[in-house]
């Protein structure tokens, strides 16, 4: 169920209200506490949640694949800031967050898509219905991409608060200003710690990535400090003898990798860390990553499951296992081998789309092919990446045997996937908002 | 007997769900629109490295794709990309992209090399970069309006002997200085309309 109980009281409690304003036509139960934002212009609407690697394309490729059916895009910000090669800014490898940030005007423009600025709050699969901060939306079909939230809960003394002492920096934006702001501001000779979590999380490469571009940042203008990756993990679990090799050649004497970590508890006034009641670290600048989940929209409206993280979904039409009518995708879904990536975000939403038009158009759906490649910068010229081929087997997203895997371990096409990587983004953004 | 838990979800997904059953194997959209994220929408690359697949030739992409798959042709990330299709996926892709209409990529060029390269194209390139590089002949790819850093790679792959040339190529390209290479790319990539 969408609504806990003190949001369902309020909306009744709003429903008189709403039937003076005269909401006419707005289905019944989640009209009540707001104004239908958006009637149906035509007869079939899918509504896309979250306006990232995943929201963007789904609603361009359903537009794409049938202009028919009315698209309505809604995302919280009105611009959206890439992770992906943020950890470049971190580095200082590229000057600010401008090359990473996008719009949708474009893309709406491009393709008939209407652009809802708004928090969705609530969502009710029976009425189909969907509730942000200024209104509901009805739909036929719901795709949702809302990425990942985190579980403050399960850390001791891990406040909104202690977020900004020690910013995680997991959503680009202010949080990687902050984290960058603090490197800059650090003396030489201070100590860096990041702080992973288990799996899965988003971005499996991603705090290794980090560990490298905030080591070659410290090499040329901090060389007396040091950084330590917390690993919550047993090992390194994303390009480990890449990662491995990048620290032994280039970052020796800064770079401690410290396996099994699993930060339980934080203090944020002095940065310490605490892992597992037995330790604790303190350091000059903590870039604290906390355990995730599916952004919390899914979590209120029932989507996730056992697990109560992340969304259990069917491996051709990405709809819910446990919702009719709505379709997870991203980093919020599990999509068997395909990991938390932009790049498997675009291409279940590509999936997504095109099984979304054939279901509303009665026609027979088309089994996944996907691919994932994620690229990562170990210094200000290299570049190391893994990759996948994806297809169903069994009802299950499985990697293709004998394909994909890591760059040669010699390094010797590190300087080649450096250059390819920055047209890789330009690619992939352009795609989503053009 | 009763059933276990894990038997009953079984039999219930299956019931909830019956379009798992009956999708159809991935089409040539489907294949291909996964490649997008790198080449561009529909093969259009928005650059500068990245090639454009749009409007290629369907031998040569067909070709190309086999030979990364068996290591003939140097890559960095194709290699491992090809090993997860079938020669009936990538004559399914070679389709897709030849018929998709060409992308006129806006590159800044010296114009002094790009006329020297129109110059030197038709007596050495033109018999198999048909039309200033606008069709492709067999295996030889279409290069008009390609990104130039893209075949400045390629061309240094060739010259380093890493990728082979076919040799009739070969035979044309030996004789050449690097400048005159360089200036035949950068016609290449300025070819319009
Ligand atoms: C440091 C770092 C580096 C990375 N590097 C790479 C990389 O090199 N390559 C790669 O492929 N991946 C990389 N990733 C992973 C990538 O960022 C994610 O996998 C990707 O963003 C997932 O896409 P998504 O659509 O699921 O979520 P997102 O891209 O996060 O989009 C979710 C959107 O939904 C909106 N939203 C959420 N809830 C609501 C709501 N209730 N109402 C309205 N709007 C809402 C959000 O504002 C957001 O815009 C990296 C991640 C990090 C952290
Ligand atoms: C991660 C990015 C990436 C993805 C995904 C990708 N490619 Fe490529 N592609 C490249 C790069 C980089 C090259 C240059 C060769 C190399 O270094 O691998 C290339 C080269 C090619 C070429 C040769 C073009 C020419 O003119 O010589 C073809 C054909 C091709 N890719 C087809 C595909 C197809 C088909 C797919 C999808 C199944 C695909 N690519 C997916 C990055 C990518
Ligand atoms: C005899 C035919 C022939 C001639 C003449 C020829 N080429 Fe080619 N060219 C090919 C073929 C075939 C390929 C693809 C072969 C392969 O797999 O490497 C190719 C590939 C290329 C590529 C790589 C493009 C890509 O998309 O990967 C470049 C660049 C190129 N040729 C430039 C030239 C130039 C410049 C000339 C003239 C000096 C020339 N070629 C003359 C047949 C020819």
């Amino acid at each position: 169920m969408t609504l806990d109980r003190r949001s369902f009281i309020k909306m009744i409690g709003g429903a008189s209200t709403a039937a003076l304003a005269g909401c006419a036509g707005a289905p019944a139960v989640s009209s009540g506490a707001a104004a239908e934002l958006m009637p149906k212009s035509s007869g079939r609407r899918v509504v896309v949640v979250g306006g990232g690697y995943g929201g963007t394309i789904a609603a361009r490729y359903v537009r794409m694949l049938d202009a028919s059916i009315e698209v309505v895009l809604i995302e919280r910000n009105k611009e959206y800031v890439s992770c992906p090669f943020s950890n470049y800014y971190l580095g200082g490898l590229i000057k600010d967050l401008s090359p990473l940030t996008i719009g949708y005007d474009k893309l709406a423009a491009n393709h008939g898509i209407k652009m809802v600025y708004a928090e969705v709050t609530g969502i009710d699969p029976a009425a189909k219905v969907v509730t942000t901060n200024s209104g509901t939306l009805t739909y036929d079909r719901l795709i949702l991409s809302p990425g990942i939230d985190f579980r403050n809960e399960e850390i001791e003394g891990y406040t909104e608060e202690a977020s900004h002492v020690m910013p995680h920096a997991w959503k680009a934006g202010p949080q990687t200003i902050a984290l960058r702001k603090q490197l800059l501001d650090m003396r030489d000779g201070g100590n860096v710690i990041i702080s992973m979590p288990l799996v899965p999380y988003r971005c499996p490469p991603g705090p290794y990535e980090r560990t490298c571009m905030i080591a070659h940042y410290l090499k040329q203008h901090k060389p007396k400090s040091k950084l330590f990756l917390l690993d919550a993990n047993p090992d390194v679990v994303a390009k480990k003898p890449l990662f491995m090799k990048a620290w032994n050649t280039y970052y020796k004497d800064i770079v401690s990798y410290v396996p099994a970590k699993k930060v339980t508890k934080v203090d944020a006034a002095t940065k310490t860390l605490f892992v597992e009641g037995i330790e604790d670290h303190k350091a000059d600048v903590v870039n604290f990553i906390p355990p995730q989940r599916a952004g919390h929209i899914a979590v209120a409206a029932g989507l996730v499951g056992e697990d109560k993280k992340w969304c259990p979904v069917n491996a051709t039409t990405f709809e819910s296992t446990l919702h009719k009518g709505i379709h997870v995708i991203g980093d919020a879904s599990i999509a068997g081998a395909m990991p938390k990536s932009g790049y498997s975000a675009n291409s279940e939403a590509k999936v997504c789309a095109t099984n979304v038009v054939a279901l509303m158009n009665g026609k027979e759906t088309v089994e996944l092919s996907g691919i994932n490649v994620c690229y990562s910068a170990i210094n200000d010229h290299e570049s190391i990446s893994v990759a996948g081929v994806y297809k169903v087997a069994d009802g299950k997203i499985i990697g293709v045997p004998n394909s994909g895997g890591i760059s040669p371990v010699d390094f010797s096409q590190t300087k080649l996937e450096h250059i390819y990587a920055e047209s890789w983004l330009k690619n992939i953004l352009t795609e989503m908002s053009t | 007997m009763t059933m276990k838990w894990s038997q009953w979800a079984l039999v219930a997904g299956a019931l909830a769900i019956p379009a798992m059953v009956n999708a159809m194997p991935p089409t040539p959209a489907m294949l291909s629109n996964a490649c997008a994220g790198c080449h561009g929408v529909h093969g259009a690359s928005a650059g500068p490295s990245m090639p454009s697949l749009s409007n290629q030739s369907k031998v040569a992409i067909v070709e190309a794709m086999k030979k990364f798959k068996s290591g003939e042709r140097p890559s960095t990330v194709m290699g491992r990309l090809a090993k997860g299709y079938s020669d009936a996926d990538f004559e399914a892709m070679g389709e897709f992209f030849a018929k998709q209409k060409i992308h006129f990529t806006q590159q800044t060029l010296d114009a002094a090399k790009v006329a020297k390269g129109a110059a030197l194209q038709e007596k050495n390139c033109q018999r198999c970069h048909l039309e200033d590089g606008k069709e492709g002949k067999d295996d030889s790819p279409v290069m008009a309006s390609q990104w130039l850093p893209y075949m400045q790679i390629q061309m240094d792959q060739y010259l380093s002997g890493k990728r082979k040339m076919p040799e009739k190529m070969a035979e044309k390209v030996k004789p050449l200085s690097k400048e005159e290479l360089d200036a035949l790319l950068h016609f290449y990539a300025s070819v319009k309309k």
